[in-house]
C-alpha cells in the first residue's frame, strides 16, 4: 500500500487486467449459508452478547456444585435470614485480599428479628479451591473442591441466607440446573409434537389438515396457566422430584406445540408444490422421506429461532407453577421453588434478598428474547 | 346483513369449540387418581368413622361418581339424565363442591363478575397504553423515546407477573398509599353496590390491572410499532408530508388506520395469556376472583368446582376472541369480501 502525496492509497500489487471483477464477490457468493448467517448475526450486538451469555450459563450447569460454596440444602441454624455479606479487599486501609468479617447473630426480642453484627476487628480471608461439602460434579464425579469458601470461623453468604439458614447464592446456582433445563426439555417435546402434526397437516392436507387445524385452534384459544395448573395438580405428590421435574417439563411442552405446528404447516403448504418435491415423489420416495429429507431442512433454522423465542415462556411457566406450589416441590431446588419463600409481602419488606432469584430469571428470559430476535433477523442472509 | 350472518357462523363455531373444550376439561379434572369422595372414604375408613362413610357414599351416588367416565361427563354437562333427571351445566346446575360442602354456584358467585371486571380493565389498559406508546415509538424510531419504550417493554415481558405484582403492591402502598390485597375495602364485602363501593373497587383495581396488562401491552406495542414502521416508508406518507400536513394529523389520518387492523385481531392471541396472568396474579394478590378458588379446588381435587372454573375461564376467552373477530370484520371491509367469496 503506497500513500501518494495527493492523499490517495494505491495497492503495490501489479495490475492484472485478466482478473475477474467478480473474484472478490465470488467468495461471498460461494460462502455456505451458515457463514452468511453467522456474519449477519455478528452485527446484532445484543443478540451476540445474549448468545454468549447463555452459552456460558448452560456450560456452567454441570459445575454448579463447584461454584456454590455450600450444598443446596445445607443449613446454618445460627444464620437465619442473614443479609447479604459483602466481600471486602481492604481492612483499615491495608490490603489483605478478598475477605469477610465474621457475623454474629442476636435475636432482637422487641421486633422478633435476627440482627447481625459483623466483627470488624477480625478480617478472615476467603479460601479458593478449598475443600468443603461433597457434591457430584456433572452428576457423577464425586468431589469436595469449591471455587471459594470462607474460613471455618466465618460464613460467606454473598446473597444472604433464607428462612432455614441456607445460602441463597448456592441455591441459585443449584436451582439453575432445573430452571434452565426445564425449558430445553419442554421445547424438545413441543418441537417433536409441533413438527409432526404441522408437517403431517401441511403435507397431506385435506381431512388430516382440517383435524389438526381444529386442535390447534382450540388449544391456542385456551388460557395456558389454568390448564398447566390443572395438569400439574394431577401429578401424584409421592413421586420423586426428578419424576415431577420431567412431567412438569412435558406438561409445559404439551401446551406449547400449536404455535410451532401452525408455522410448520404454513411452510409445508407452500413448499409441497415445488418441483423438487414432485421429483422426489416420482422417484418413489415415501412421504416420510420427502418430509424429513427434502422439506424439513428448508426451515430448520427458522424453527430454531422460533424455539429460542418460546423457551422463556416455559422458564416463566415453571417459575409460576413452582411459585404456586404446584410445580417442583421442596427438596428440589429451582428458582421458582426459591421464590415460593418470597410469596408474602412481609418477607419481601423485611428480607428483600429473598426475592433475588428473580434477577437470574429476568436476565435469562431477556437473553433468550434478544438471542431469538437476533437469530430471526439474521436467518435470511440474502434479504437486506 | 353480511355481518350478522358472519356473527352467527362465528357463534356456532364457538359453541362447537366449547363442546370439545368441555370434554378436554373433564378429562383433565379426572386425571388425578381417585376422586375427592373415594379419597375421603378411604381416609374415614382408616380412622374408623363409619358415619362419615355413609354420607360420602350417599354423595357418590348423588353425583353419579360410581358410573363410567363417559356417563359422568354426559351427566355433568346435562346431556343425559343423572340421578335427578337432566341437571347439568346446560340446565344451570354447576354441581357440588365437596370441599366447601355447598353448591358450586354459591361459592363462585360474585367472583365471576369480578373476574370479568379485572380482565376487562386489563384489556382497556393494554389498549390505552399500547396505542399511544406504539405510535410514538414508531414516529420517533431510533431515538431515546423508542429505546426507552422498547426497554420497558422487554422488562415487562421478562419479569414474572407475580413478582411484579408483589413489588408494585409494596411500593404502591408505600409511595401512593394504594390499598394492599383484595378487590374492595373489607367493609364493602357483601354490601349492595353503591358509589363508595365502586370507588373502593376502582382504587383496588389499579395495581392488578397494571400487572396483568404489562406483558400484553408491551407485546402489542412492539407489534404496532413494527406495523407503523412498515406503513411510514410508503409513498402516500411522503405525499402527505410533502403537502405540508401536520405530523400528528398525518399519522392519525393515514398510516395509523392501516396499522390498526392487526391491533384488533391480536386480542384473540392476547386474551388467553391475559386471563392466565389474571389467575396467577389473583392468587398472589388475594383478589376475590376465581383464581384463588381454582387453586384450592385443584389442590384438594374438588373436581366439580375446578371443572366449572376451568370452563368459565375458557368461555371467557372464547367469547373475547369471538367479539374481536366480529369487530375485525366490521372494521376491515377486505375481510368481509373474502368471507363472501369463500
Amino acid at each position: 500500500m503506497t500513500h501518494l502525496p495527493d492523499g490517495r492509497y494505491v495497492d503495490d500489487e501489479p495490475f492484472d487486467p485478466q482478473a475477474s471483477l467478480l473474484e472478490l464477490e465470488r467468495k461471498d457468493l460461494d460462502a455456505p449459508n451458515w457463514l452468511l448467517v453467522w456474519r449477519k448475526f455478528k452485527t446484532h450486538r445484543l443478540g451476540l452478547i445474549s448468545g454468549i451469555f447463555l452459552l456460558i450459563a448452560y456450560g456452567l450447569i454441570p459445575f454448579a456444585g463447584f461454584i456454590a460454596p455450600y450444598g443446596p440444602n445445607q443449613r446454618f441454624s445460627e444464620h437465619l435470614y442473614s443479609p447479604p455479606q459483602s466481600v471486602k479487599l481492604f481492612h483499615e486501609g491495608e490490603f489483605v485480599g478478598p475477605f469477610v468479617y465474621p457475623m454474629t447473630s442476636e435475636a432482637n426480642l422487641e421486633t422478633f428479628q435476627w440482627e447481625f453484627k459483623p466483627d470488624t476487628s477480625r478480617p478472615l480471608r476467603l479460601k479458593f479451591f478449598c475443600e468443603g461439602s461433597t457434591y457430584n460434579l456433572a452428576g457423577f464425579i464425586e468431589s469436595n473442591r469449591h471455587l471459594f469458601c470462607a474460613s471455618e470461623e466465618a460464613t460467606i453468604f454473598i446473597l444472604g441466607s433464607d428462612r432455614l439458614g441456607r445460602d441463597i447464592f448456592s441455591r441459585v446456582s443449584y436451582g439453575a440446573q432445573l430452571s434452565l433445563t426445564v425449558g430445553l426439555i419442554g421445547i424438545t417435546v413441543s418441537f417433536v409434537l409441533g413438527i409432526f402434526f404441522g408437517s403431517v397437516a401441511g403435507y397431506f392436507g385435506g381431512r388430516v389438515d382440517w383435524m389438526v387445524n381444529r386442535v390447534i385452534e382450540i388449544l391456542r384459544s385456551l388460557p395456558e396457566l389454568p390448564l398447566w395448573l390443572a395438569l400439574s395438580a394431577a401429578v401424584p405428590s409421592n413421586w420423586s422430584p426428578v419424576a415431577v421435574f420431567f412431567i412438569i417439563s412435558i406438561i409445559l411442552g404439551i401446551l406449547d406445540w400449536p404455535g410451532l405446528a401452525r408455522s410448520v404447516r404454513a411452510k409445508f403448504l407452500s413448499l409441497r408444490e415445488e418441483e423438487y418435491v414432485r421429483a422426489a415423489e416420482m422417484m418413489g420416495a415415501t412421504s416420510g422421506r420427502v418430509i424429513r429429507k427434502h422439506l424439513l431442512p428448508n426451515f430448520t433454522s427458522h424453527l430454531i429461532a422460533s424455539a429460542t423465542l418460546s423457551i422463556p415462556a416455559m422458564i416463566l411457566g415453571e417459575t409460576a407453577l413452582s411459585f404456586l406450589g404446584l410445580g417442583l416441590r421442596a427438596p428440589a431446588v429451582s428458582w421458582g421453588v426459591m421464590l415460593n419463600d418470597a410469596q408474602n409481602l412481609t418477607s419481601v419488606e423485611i428480607y428483600p434478598w429473598l426475592a433475588i432469584p428473580m434477577l437470574p430469571i429476568v436476565i435469562v428470559v431477556l437473553a433468550f428474547n434478544f438471542l431469538g430476535d437476533g437469530l430471526r433477523d439474521s436467518l435470511d442472509p440474502y434479504q437486506q | 346483513m353480511e355481518i350478522l350472518r358472519y356473527a352467527i357462523y362465528r357463534f356456532g363455531t364457538m359453541l362447537m369449540t366449547l363442546l370439545v373444550v368441555s370434554v378436554l376439561i373433564f378429562i383433565i379434572i379426572n386425571l388425578p387418581p381417585g376422586d375427592y369422595l373415594s379419597n375421603q372414604i378411604a381416609e374415614l375408613q382408616a380412622t374408623g368413622q363409619s358415619a362419615g362413610v355413609a354420607k360420602a357414599e350417599f354423595l357418590r351416588k348423588e353425583y353419579a361418581l360410581e358410573k363410567p367416565l363417559w356417563q359422568q361427563y354426559m351427566i355433568w354437562m346435562g346431556f343425559m339424565p343423572g340421578p335427578h333427571g337432566f341437571s347439568g351445566m346446560i340446565q344451570g346446575n354447576f354441581g357440588w363442591s365437596f370441599e366447601f360442602d355447598s353448591p358450586v354456584a354459591d361459592i363462585v358467585g360474585d367472583s365471576l363478575w369480578l373476574t370479568v371486571l379485572v380482565n376487562l380493565a386489563a384489556v382497556i389498559f393494554v389498549y390505552a397504553v399500547a396505542l399511544p406508546l406504539g405510535v410514538l415509538a414508531a414516529a420517533r424510531a431510533r431515538t431515546w423515546v423508542d429505546y426507552t419504550t422498547a426497554f420497558v417493554g422487554y422488562l415487562g415481558l421478562a419479569t414474572p407477573n407475580f413478582l411484579l405484582a408483589l413489588i408494585l403492591f409494596y411500593y404502591g402502598h408505600r409511595w401512593f398509599d394504594l390499598p394492599i390485597g383484595g378487590l374492595m375495602a373489607p367493609e364493602f364485602e357483601g354490601v349492595p353496590m353503591n358509589w363508595d363501593k365502586v370507588k373502593s373497587i376502582l382504587v383496588h383495581l389499579i395495581v392488578p390491572t397494571f400487572v396483568i396488562g404489562t406483558a400484553g401491552a408491551s407485546a402489542m406495542m412492539q407489534r404496532l410499532r413494527a406495523n407503523m414502521l412498515d406503513e411510514l416508508g410508503k409513498p402516500y406518507v411522503e405525499t402527505a408530508i410533502a403537502k405540508g400536513m401536520a405530523p400528528s394529523r398525518m399519522l392519525a389520518k393515514y398510516p395509523l388506520r392501516v396499522a390498526f387492523n392487526p391491533f384488533v385481531a391480536d386480542i384473540g392471541n392476547l386474551l388467553p395469556s391475559m386471563i392466565s396472568g389474571s389467575v396467577l396474579v389473583s392468587v398472589v394478590l388475594g383478589l376475590q376472583t376465581i383464581g384463588p378458588t381454582l387453586l384450592t379446588a385443584l389442590k384438594t381435587q374438588d373436581m366439580f368446582l375446578s371443572g366449572f372454573v376451568l370452563m368459565f375461564v375458557a368461555l371467557l376467552t372464547l367469547i373475547g376472541t369471538m367479539i374481536s373477530d366480529v369487530l375485525l370484520v366490521l372494521l376491515d371491509p377486505r375481510i368481509r369480501y373474502e368471507g363472501r367469496d369463500a
